[in-house]
């Protein structure tokens, strides 16, 4: 098997963007490649716990907290959003079609051994703690995430 | 291969991929050429006929053998020989 590396950084924290970062990595684990997922800024809130113990955060990132979605069921569309709505209604349509909600995918990427890691930076600048995300990611710097793509033949920035 | 001699294949192992979507049934081809020996068939049943091009990409980037595909009535019936 021809083995080639592939990692996707995860920017945004949309829906739409969140599952085509998703289902990418997903494809290429199923063909074969090591996949690393590099999380960072809004994309961390992909990562969120629904529920997560309280923590003291100063004001603004109190304020992050409170306003930024709280894992993948809450996450918004970058188009045709309308309020909330958009989502309800795509998550709709794709159950009619039969594609994996972002829930299962990123459950199915972590049965295929993909690699997710967080930015510590974002995190303390969005005020986000370890026990706010899900467990089993590695908590980062970009030094990381480069090396990682130095061994990358597709690097993808989401 | 002609329809005729993917229709007598002996297949080895038959994973059924039917109603899922990308990346669906080549997630399911990678559970299943586990369960077949080097040499032997697996046919992928998908209904997503996207898979028409992804299985024979899935094959060629994994090192097997894509021999083809049979369609009957919206099912695609995709045989893979694995080779190692």
């Amino acid at each position: 098997m021809d083995t080639t590396k592939k990692t996707i950084i995860l920017f945004s924290g949309d829906l739409d963007k969140a599952l085509a970062a998703f289902i990418i990595a997903n494809g290429a684990a199923a063909m074969g490649d090591d996949v690393t997922m590099f999380f960072t800024f809004w994309g961390l809130n992909v990562l969120r716990k629904s529920v997560a113990p309280p923590h003291k955060k100063s004001f603004l990132q109190g304020m992050f907290g409170g306003m930024m979605p709280k894992g993948p069921g809450k996450l918004g569309l970058s188009k045709m959003n309308f309020a909330g709505v958009g989502p309800k209604l795509m998550r709709r349509v794709m159950r009619q079609q039969n594609v994996s909600s972002l829930e299962e995918l990123i459950a199915t990427a972590r049965e295929q051994g993909i690699k997710m890691i967080a930015c510590k930076m974002s995190m303390d600048v969005l005020g986000l703690s370890e026990d706010e995300l899900i467990d089993g990611l590695d908590y980062v710097g970009v030094a990381t995430y480069l090396g990682e793509a130095d061994e990358a033949g597709v690097n993808l920035f989401i | 291969m002609s329809v005729v001699e993917l229709a007598t294949l002996q297949v080895s192992k038959t994973v059924d991929a039917r109603g899922t979507s990308c990346p669906g049934p080549i997630l399911a081809a990678k559970k299943g050429i586990v369960d077949v020996k080097v040499g032997e068939i697996m046919m992928v049943l998908a209904t997503d006929s996207g898979t028409k091009k992804d299985l024979p990409a899935w094959a060629k980037k994994m090192g097997h053998d894509y021999l083809g595909v049979l369609e009957e009535g919206g099912i695609f019936k995709l045989y893979v020989k694995r080779l190692k």
